[in-house]
Protein backbone atom coordinates (compact mmCIF):
# COMPACT_ATOMS: atom_id res chain seq x y z
CA UNK A 1 0.00 0.00 0.00
CA UNK A 2 1.28 3.36 -1.09
CA UNK A 3 1.95 5.57 2.23
CA UNK A 4 2.45 8.91 0.32
CA UNK A 5 -0.38 10.88 -1.50
CA UNK A 6 0.30 13.61 -4.74
CA UNK A 7 -0.31 16.98 -3.26
CA UNK A 8 -1.43 20.13 -5.22
CA UNK A 9 -2.15 23.30 -4.01
CA UNK A 10 -3.34 26.18 -6.48
CA UNK A 11 -4.97 29.02 -6.58
CA UNK A 12 -6.38 30.69 -9.39
CA UNK A 13 -3.02 32.82 -10.15
CA UNK A 14 -0.42 30.16 -9.49
CA UNK A 15 0.29 26.67 -8.21
CA UNK A 16 1.85 27.11 -5.10
CA UNK A 17 2.65 23.34 -4.14
CA UNK A 18 2.69 19.90 -5.86
CA UNK A 19 4.53 17.21 -3.32
CA UNK A 20 4.05 14.14 -1.95
CA UNK A 21 2.82 14.15 0.83
CA UNK A 22 2.29 11.50 3.97
CA UNK A 23 -0.39 13.43 5.29
CA UNK A 24 -2.35 17.11 4.70
CA UNK A 25 -4.63 18.72 6.94
CA UNK A 26 -7.46 20.58 5.79
CA UNK A 27 -9.54 23.09 6.91
CA UNK A 28 -13.02 21.69 5.97
CA UNK A 29 -16.09 23.89 6.18
CA UNK A 30 -17.33 21.64 8.34
CA UNK A 31 -14.16 21.18 10.79
CA UNK A 32 -10.54 20.29 9.83
CA UNK A 33 -9.89 16.87 8.74
CA UNK A 34 -6.45 15.24 7.60
CA UNK A 35 -6.36 12.96 4.65
CA UNK A 36 -3.87 10.09 4.14
CA UNK A 37 -2.92 7.82 1.25
CA UNK A 38 -6.29 5.95 0.47
CA UNK A 39 -8.47 7.92 1.77
CA UNK A 40 -12.35 7.55 0.67
CA UNK A 41 -13.05 10.13 -2.45
CA UNK A 42 -14.49 13.45 -1.35
CA UNK A 43 -14.51 16.57 -2.10
CA UNK A 44 -15.27 19.56 0.65
CA UNK A 45 -15.22 23.13 0.80
CA UNK A 46 -13.20 25.10 2.88
CA UNK A 47 -13.41 28.07 5.47
CA UNK A 48 -10.48 30.35 5.91
CA UNK A 49 -8.11 28.20 7.51
CA UNK A 50 -4.29 26.69 8.13
CA UNK A 51 -3.66 23.84 5.71
CA UNK A 52 -0.82 21.48 6.88
CA UNK A 53 0.76 19.41 4.53
CA UNK A 54 3.75 16.74 6.05
CA UNK A 55 5.95 15.09 3.82
CA UNK A 56 9.32 13.50 3.98
CA UNK A 57 10.90 16.67 4.41
CA UNK A 58 9.22 18.05 7.04
CA UNK A 59 5.40 19.91 6.79
CA UNK A 60 4.25 23.38 5.64
CA UNK A 61 1.59 25.44 5.94
CA UNK A 62 -0.59 27.41 4.19
CA UNK A 63 -3.22 30.08 4.70
CA UNK A 64 -6.40 29.18 2.41
CA UNK A 65 -9.76 30.63 2.10
CA UNK A 66 -12.09 29.88 -0.07
CA UNK A 67 -12.41 26.87 -2.62
CA UNK A 68 -12.72 23.07 -2.28
CA UNK A 69 -10.37 20.27 -1.96
CA UNK A 70 -10.50 17.02 -3.67
CA UNK A 71 -9.35 14.29 -1.63
CA UNK A 72 -9.15 10.89 -3.99
CA UNK A 73 -7.06 7.69 -3.21
CA UNK A 74 -3.85 8.99 -4.34
CA UNK A 75 -4.32 13.12 -3.99
CA UNK A 76 -5.42 15.60 -2.71
CA UNK A 77 -6.02 18.79 -4.71
CA UNK A 78 -6.67 21.77 -3.20
CA UNK A 79 -8.12 24.74 -5.71
CA UNK A 80 -8.37 27.80 -3.06
CA UNK A 81 -9.25 31.44 -4.03
CA UNK A 82 -6.91 32.84 -2.33
CA UNK A 83 -3.66 31.17 -0.42
CA UNK A 84 -0.19 31.96 0.70
CA UNK A 85 2.62 30.34 2.26
CA UNK A 86 2.35 30.95 5.88
CA UNK A 87 5.48 32.84 5.97
CA UNK A 88 4.17 35.48 3.25
CA UNK A 89 1.18 36.19 5.33
CA UNK A 90 2.18 39.38 7.25
CA UNK A 91 0.32 41.75 9.20
CA UNK A 92 -0.44 43.80 7.02
CA UNK A 93 -1.99 41.07 4.46
CA UNK A 94 -4.04 39.90 7.23
CA UNK A 95 -5.05 42.62 8.15
CA UNK A 96 -6.50 42.72 4.59
CA UNK A 97 -7.64 39.57 4.64
CA UNK A 98 -9.51 40.45 7.82
CA UNK A 99 -10.81 44.12 6.14
CA UNK A 100 -12.37 41.84 3.17
CA UNK A 101 -14.10 39.61 5.29
CA UNK A 102 -15.51 42.23 7.71
CA UNK A 103 -16.95 44.25 4.15
CA UNK A 104 -18.56 41.24 3.02
CA UNK A 105 -20.22 40.54 6.71
CA UNK A 106 -21.62 44.42 6.45
CA UNK A 107 -22.92 44.13 2.86
CA UNK A 108 -24.28 40.38 2.98
CA UNK A 109 -27.54 40.14 2.83
CA UNK A 110 -30.03 38.41 5.55
CA UNK A 111 -29.97 35.25 4.39
CA UNK A 112 -26.14 35.40 3.99
CA UNK A 113 -25.40 36.75 7.13
CA UNK A 114 -24.48 33.87 9.58
CA UNK A 115 -22.15 32.39 6.55
CA UNK A 116 -20.61 36.26 6.45
CA UNK A 117 -20.36 36.12 10.24
CA UNK A 118 -18.80 32.42 10.39
CA UNK A 119 -15.84 33.78 7.84
CA UNK A 120 -14.74 36.56 9.76
CA UNK A 121 -14.76 33.82 13.01
CA UNK A 122 -12.56 32.03 11.37
CA UNK A 123 -10.68 34.53 9.55
CA UNK A 124 -9.95 35.86 13.47
CA UNK A 125 -9.41 32.30 14.26
CA UNK A 126 -6.58 31.97 11.66
CA UNK A 127 -4.74 35.32 13.05
CA UNK A 128 -4.59 33.33 16.27
CA UNK A 129 -2.78 30.37 14.92
CA UNK A 130 -0.56 32.71 13.63
CA UNK A 131 -0.48 34.70 16.25
CA UNK A 132 -0.86 37.67 14.64
CA UNK A 133 -3.25 40.45 15.95
CA UNK A 134 -7.40 40.97 14.75
CA UNK A 135 -7.80 44.41 14.70
CA UNK B 1 7.22 66.27 -58.04
CA UNK B 2 8.14 66.38 -54.60
CA UNK B 3 11.55 68.33 -53.77
CA UNK B 4 14.76 66.78 -52.81
CA UNK B 5 14.11 68.73 -49.72
CA UNK B 6 10.70 67.00 -49.03
CA UNK B 7 11.85 63.41 -49.90
CA UNK B 8 14.42 64.27 -47.45
CA UNK B 9 12.10 65.00 -44.71
CA UNK B 10 9.69 62.34 -45.63
CA UNK B 11 12.52 59.43 -45.78
CA UNK B 12 13.27 60.59 -42.61
CA UNK B 13 9.78 60.63 -40.62
CA UNK B 14 8.85 57.06 -41.82
CA UNK B 15 12.42 56.15 -40.41
CA UNK B 16 11.18 57.94 -37.04
CA UNK B 17 7.82 56.08 -37.42
CA UNK B 18 9.68 52.72 -38.05
CA UNK B 19 11.45 52.65 -34.61
CA UNK B 20 8.17 53.41 -32.80
CA UNK B 21 6.45 50.35 -34.44
CA UNK B 22 9.65 48.52 -34.09
CA UNK B 23 9.51 49.31 -30.48
CA UNK B 24 6.30 48.63 -29.79
CA UNK B 25 6.66 44.97 -31.30
CA UNK B 26 9.46 44.38 -29.09
CA UNK B 27 7.19 45.92 -25.64
CA UNK B 28 4.13 43.87 -26.86
CA UNK B 29 5.90 40.29 -27.72
CA UNK B 30 7.85 41.17 -23.74
CA UNK B 31 4.03 41.18 -22.31
CA UNK B 32 3.13 38.57 -24.76
CA UNK B 33 5.24 36.34 -22.88
CA UNK B 34 4.38 37.86 -19.57
CA UNK B 35 0.52 37.20 -20.34
CA UNK B 36 0.71 34.26 -22.17
CA UNK B 37 2.85 32.67 -18.16
CA UNK B 38 -0.21 33.84 -16.47
CA UNK B 39 -2.23 32.85 -18.12
CA UNK B 40 -0.75 29.20 -18.30
CA UNK B 41 -0.36 29.55 -14.36
CA UNK B 42 -4.02 29.64 -13.89
CA UNK B 43 -5.31 27.10 -16.24
CA UNK B 44 -4.81 23.68 -13.93
CA UNK B 45 -6.90 25.83 -11.47
CA UNK B 46 -9.82 26.57 -14.38
CA UNK B 47 -9.52 22.77 -15.47
CA UNK B 48 -9.60 21.37 -12.53
CA UNK B 49 -12.84 23.81 -11.00
CA UNK B 50 -14.79 22.97 -14.51
CA UNK B 51 -14.05 19.73 -14.49
CA UNK B 52 -15.51 19.08 -10.45
CA UNK B 53 -18.16 21.59 -11.12
CA UNK B 54 -19.17 19.58 -14.46
CA UNK B 55 -19.66 16.52 -12.35
CA UNK B 56 -21.75 18.38 -9.56
CA UNK B 57 -23.42 20.19 -12.59
CA UNK B 58 -24.42 17.12 -14.03
CA UNK B 59 -25.28 15.50 -10.35
CA UNK B 60 -27.79 18.10 -9.22
CA UNK B 61 -28.39 19.95 -12.01
CA UNK B 62 -31.71 17.88 -12.89
CA UNK B 63 -33.42 18.46 -9.95
CA UNK B 64 -35.70 21.13 -8.94
CA UNK B 65 -33.58 22.53 -5.72
CA UNK B 66 -31.05 23.34 -8.05
CA UNK B 67 -29.43 26.76 -7.70
CA UNK B 68 -30.92 29.46 -9.97
CA UNK B 69 -27.26 29.76 -11.34
CA UNK B 70 -27.37 26.99 -12.84
CA UNK B 71 -30.91 26.51 -13.47
CA UNK B 72 -31.77 29.96 -14.89
CA UNK B 73 -34.16 31.92 -13.61
CA UNK B 74 -36.77 30.27 -15.97
CA UNK B 75 -36.88 32.62 -18.56
CA UNK B 76 -34.44 34.35 -21.11
CA UNK B 77 -35.84 37.34 -22.00
CA UNK B 78 -32.89 39.67 -20.85
CA UNK B 79 -29.43 39.24 -22.08
CA UNK B 80 -26.35 41.10 -20.45
CA UNK B 81 -23.60 41.22 -23.08
CA UNK B 82 -20.42 41.89 -21.09
CA UNK B 83 -17.63 42.64 -23.92
CA UNK B 84 -14.10 42.32 -22.64
CA UNK B 85 -11.86 44.30 -25.06
CA UNK B 86 -8.34 45.99 -24.30
CA UNK B 87 -7.74 49.85 -23.10
CA UNK B 88 -5.52 50.20 -25.71
CA UNK B 89 -5.52 50.40 -29.70
CA UNK B 90 -2.69 50.01 -32.17
CA UNK B 91 -3.38 46.08 -31.87
CA UNK B 92 -5.09 45.08 -35.15
CA UNK B 93 -8.26 44.18 -35.81
CA UNK B 94 -8.15 42.51 -31.79
CA UNK B 95 -10.70 44.91 -30.69
CA UNK B 96 -13.26 45.15 -33.50
CA UNK B 97 -13.35 41.46 -33.93
CA UNK B 98 -14.50 41.32 -30.37
CA UNK B 99 -17.02 44.15 -31.00
CA UNK B 100 -17.98 42.58 -34.34
CA UNK B 101 -19.10 39.56 -32.59
CA UNK B 102 -20.95 41.31 -29.88
CA UNK B 103 -22.49 43.26 -32.36
CA UNK B 104 -23.87 40.51 -34.17
CA UNK B 105 -25.07 38.44 -31.10
CA UNK B 106 -26.57 41.48 -29.78
CA UNK B 107 -28.70 42.66 -33.43
CA UNK B 108 -29.92 38.58 -33.42
CA UNK B 109 -31.24 39.12 -29.82
CA UNK B 110 -33.38 41.86 -30.31
CA UNK B 111 -34.71 40.40 -33.63
CA UNK B 112 -35.74 37.79 -31.70
CA UNK B 113 -37.75 40.17 -29.79
CA UNK B 114 -35.40 40.11 -26.15
CA UNK B 115 -33.77 42.87 -24.06
CA UNK B 116 -30.49 43.18 -24.66
CA UNK B 117 -27.68 45.14 -21.95
CA UNK B 118 -24.14 45.75 -22.32
CA UNK B 119 -21.74 45.85 -20.11
CA UNK B 120 -17.89 46.69 -21.06
CA UNK B 121 -14.76 45.93 -19.98
CA UNK B 122 -11.93 48.15 -21.26
CA UNK B 123 -12.59 51.31 -22.83
CA UNK B 124 -11.84 50.67 -26.82
CA UNK B 125 -15.40 48.40 -26.80
CA UNK B 126 -17.18 51.01 -25.38
CA UNK B 127 -15.96 53.78 -27.91
CA UNK B 128 -16.72 51.72 -30.95
CA UNK B 129 -20.35 50.28 -29.60
CA UNK B 130 -21.24 54.08 -28.33
CA UNK B 131 -22.48 54.89 -31.84
CA UNK B 132 -24.88 52.16 -32.20
CA UNK B 133 -25.54 50.87 -28.74
CA UNK B 134 -25.14 53.74 -26.30
CA UNK B 135 -28.66 53.05 -24.79
CA UNK B 136 -28.40 48.98 -23.79
CA UNK B 137 -25.22 50.27 -22.04
CA UNK B 138 -25.18 49.24 -17.91
CA UNK B 139 -21.97 49.73 -16.78
CA UNK B 140 -18.43 50.09 -17.59
CA UNK B 141 -15.47 48.08 -15.79
CA UNK B 142 -12.19 50.23 -16.48
CA UNK B 143 -9.19 48.49 -16.18
CA UNK B 144 -7.03 51.60 -17.31
CA UNK B 145 -5.27 51.96 -14.35
CA UNK B 146 -4.36 48.17 -13.70
CA UNK B 147 -0.70 46.96 -14.26
CA UNK B 148 -1.39 43.56 -13.66
CA UNK B 149 -4.48 41.88 -14.05
CA UNK B 150 -4.93 39.88 -10.79
CA UNK B 151 -7.87 37.38 -9.50
CA UNK B 152 -9.47 40.45 -7.35
CA UNK B 153 -10.46 42.33 -11.17
CA UNK B 154 -11.88 39.33 -12.04
CA UNK B 155 -14.00 39.34 -8.84
CA UNK B 156 -15.09 42.82 -8.38
CA UNK B 157 -16.62 41.92 -11.66
CA UNK B 158 -18.05 39.08 -10.77
CA UNK B 159 -19.66 40.34 -7.77
CA UNK B 160 -20.65 42.90 -9.60
CA UNK B 161 -22.77 40.67 -12.24
CA UNK B 162 -24.21 38.04 -9.50
CA UNK B 163 -25.39 41.56 -7.87
CA UNK B 164 -27.62 42.47 -11.08
CA UNK B 165 -28.44 38.55 -11.61
CA UNK B 166 -30.12 38.90 -7.47
CA UNK B 167 -31.54 42.10 -8.62
CA UNK B 168 -33.40 40.49 -11.44
CA UNK B 169 -31.56 42.63 -13.83
CA UNK B 170 -30.73 39.72 -16.24
CA UNK B 171 -31.71 36.43 -17.56
CA UNK B 172 -28.31 35.60 -19.21
CA UNK B 173 -25.10 36.70 -19.28
CA UNK B 174 -22.93 35.76 -22.00
CA UNK B 175 -19.12 37.03 -21.83
CA UNK B 176 -17.12 37.95 -25.22
CA UNK B 177 -13.43 38.06 -25.24
CA UNK B 178 -10.64 36.78 -27.65
CA UNK B 179 -9.08 33.30 -27.52
CA UNK B 180 -5.60 33.30 -28.07
CA UNK B 181 -4.70 30.68 -30.13
CA UNK B 182 -1.16 31.91 -31.48
CA UNK B 183 0.15 35.07 -31.92
CA UNK B 184 -1.08 35.46 -35.48
CA UNK B 185 -4.64 33.93 -34.61
CA UNK B 186 -7.43 35.17 -31.52
CA UNK B 187 -10.58 33.85 -31.96
CA UNK B 188 -13.18 36.00 -30.64
CA UNK B 189 -15.42 33.95 -28.42
CA UNK B 190 -18.73 34.30 -27.41
CA UNK B 191 -19.24 32.40 -23.70
CA UNK B 192 -22.54 31.91 -21.42
CA UNK B 193 -21.30 32.38 -17.68
CA UNK B 194 -24.64 32.78 -15.99
CA UNK B 195 -26.81 30.44 -16.00
CA UNK B 196 -23.29 28.61 -16.00
CA UNK B 197 -22.58 25.71 -18.59
CA UNK B 198 -20.23 23.34 -18.12
CA UNK B 199 -19.10 20.50 -20.92
CA UNK B 200 -19.91 17.48 -20.50
CA UNK B 201 -17.31 16.11 -18.32
CA UNK B 202 -16.26 12.48 -19.99
CA UNK B 203 -17.87 10.29 -17.84
CA UNK B 204 -17.01 6.59 -17.33
CA UNK B 205 -14.27 6.28 -14.85
CA UNK B 206 -16.53 8.95 -12.60
CA UNK B 207 -15.15 8.68 -9.59
CA UNK B 208 -18.60 8.81 -6.52
CA UNK B 209 -17.37 11.42 -4.01
CA UNK B 210 -18.75 11.85 -0.76
CA UNK B 211 -19.51 15.62 -0.44
CA UNK B 212 -19.18 17.80 2.54
CA UNK B 213 -21.27 19.76 3.98
CA UNK B 214 -23.70 18.28 0.70
CA UNK B 215 -23.56 18.33 -2.96
CA UNK B 216 -25.96 21.44 -2.90
CA UNK B 217 -24.30 23.52 -0.51
CA UNK B 218 -21.45 22.93 -1.75
CA UNK B 219 -22.63 24.23 -5.90
CA UNK B 220 -24.07 26.96 -3.96
CA UNK B 221 -20.83 27.72 -2.68
CA UNK B 222 -18.69 26.98 -5.68
CA UNK B 223 -20.86 28.86 -8.68
CA UNK B 224 -20.38 32.14 -7.79
CA UNK B 225 -16.40 31.51 -7.17
CA UNK B 226 -16.98 29.46 -10.88
CA UNK B 227 -18.09 33.14 -12.23
CA UNK B 228 -15.06 34.70 -11.00
CA UNK B 229 -12.97 32.13 -12.46
CA UNK B 230 -14.60 31.95 -15.71
CA UNK B 231 -14.00 35.84 -16.02
CA UNK B 232 -10.78 35.63 -14.72
CA UNK B 233 -9.82 33.21 -17.07
CA UNK B 234 -11.29 35.06 -20.06
CA UNK B 235 -9.35 38.05 -19.00
CA UNK B 236 -6.50 36.78 -19.18
CA UNK B 237 -6.75 35.01 -22.71
CA UNK B 238 -7.84 38.45 -23.73
CA UNK B 239 -4.51 40.02 -21.85
CA UNK B 240 -2.40 37.20 -24.16
CA UNK B 241 -5.12 37.76 -27.44
CA UNK B 242 -4.06 41.81 -27.55
CA UNK B 243 -0.53 41.63 -27.11
CA UNK B 244 -0.59 38.59 -29.91
CA UNK B 245 -2.24 40.82 -32.10
CA UNK B 246 -0.72 44.04 -30.87
CA UNK B 247 2.85 42.34 -31.90
CA UNK B 248 1.96 41.10 -35.43
CA UNK B 249 0.04 44.57 -36.53
CA UNK B 250 3.23 46.42 -35.21
CA UNK B 251 5.56 43.88 -37.39
CA UNK B 252 3.51 44.56 -40.31
CA UNK B 253 3.71 48.21 -39.60
CA UNK B 254 7.58 47.90 -39.30
CA UNK B 255 7.71 45.88 -42.88
CA UNK B 256 5.46 48.46 -44.39
CA UNK B 257 7.40 51.54 -43.51
CA UNK B 258 10.82 49.49 -44.09
CA UNK B 259 9.43 48.99 -47.75
CA UNK B 260 7.98 52.39 -47.59
CA UNK B 261 11.54 54.08 -47.38
CA UNK B 262 13.32 51.59 -50.04
CA UNK B 263 10.72 53.37 -52.39
CA UNK B 264 11.36 56.46 -51.09
CA UNK B 265 15.01 56.14 -51.45
CA UNK B 266 14.77 54.82 -54.79
CA UNK B 267 12.89 58.12 -55.91
CA UNK B 268 15.08 60.43 -54.06
CA UNK B 269 17.87 59.69 -55.75
CA UNK B 270 16.39 59.51 -59.11
CA UNK B 271 15.48 63.02 -58.85
CA UNK B 272 18.83 64.14 -57.21
CA UNK B 273 20.56 62.22 -60.30
CA UNK B 274 18.26 64.12 -62.35
CA UNK B 275 18.84 67.72 -60.80
CA UNK B 276 22.38 66.58 -61.87
CA UNK B 277 22.47 65.91 -65.31
CA UNK B 278 19.88 69.03 -65.73
CA UNK B 279 22.84 70.85 -64.62
CA UNK B 280 24.98 69.25 -66.94
CA UNK B 281 22.96 70.03 -69.83
CA UNK B 282 22.97 73.72 -69.08
CA UNK B 283 26.72 73.80 -68.45
CA UNK B 284 27.15 71.86 -71.73
CA UNK B 285 24.81 73.87 -73.94
CA UNK B 286 26.01 77.10 -72.14
CA UNK B 287 29.52 76.30 -73.45
CA UNK B 288 28.52 75.41 -76.58
CA UNK B 289 26.69 78.90 -77.53
CA UNK B 290 30.03 80.61 -76.76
Amino acid sequence: MADTLQFDLVSPERKLASVEAREVQIPGADGDMTAMADHAPMITTLRPGVLRVTHGGGSDDYVVSGGFAEVTAGGVSVLAEQALPRAEVTQAIYDEMLAAARAAQSSAASDAADAAAKTVADMVTVGEQLGLAAR
Amino acid sequence: MPSLKDLKNRIASVKSTRKITKAMQMVAAAKLRRAQDAAEQARPYTDRFNAVMAGLAASVGGSDSAPRLLSGTGSDKVHLLVVMTAERGLCGGFNSSIVKLARARAAELIAAGKTVKILTVGKKGREQLRRDWASHFVAHVDHSAVRKLGYTNAQDIARDLLGRFDAGEFDVATIFFSRFQSVIAQTPTAQQIIPAKFEEAETGAATLYDYEPSEEAILADLLPRGVATQIFAALLENAASEQGARMSAMDNATRNAGDMIDRLTIEFNRSRQAVITNELIEIISGAEAL
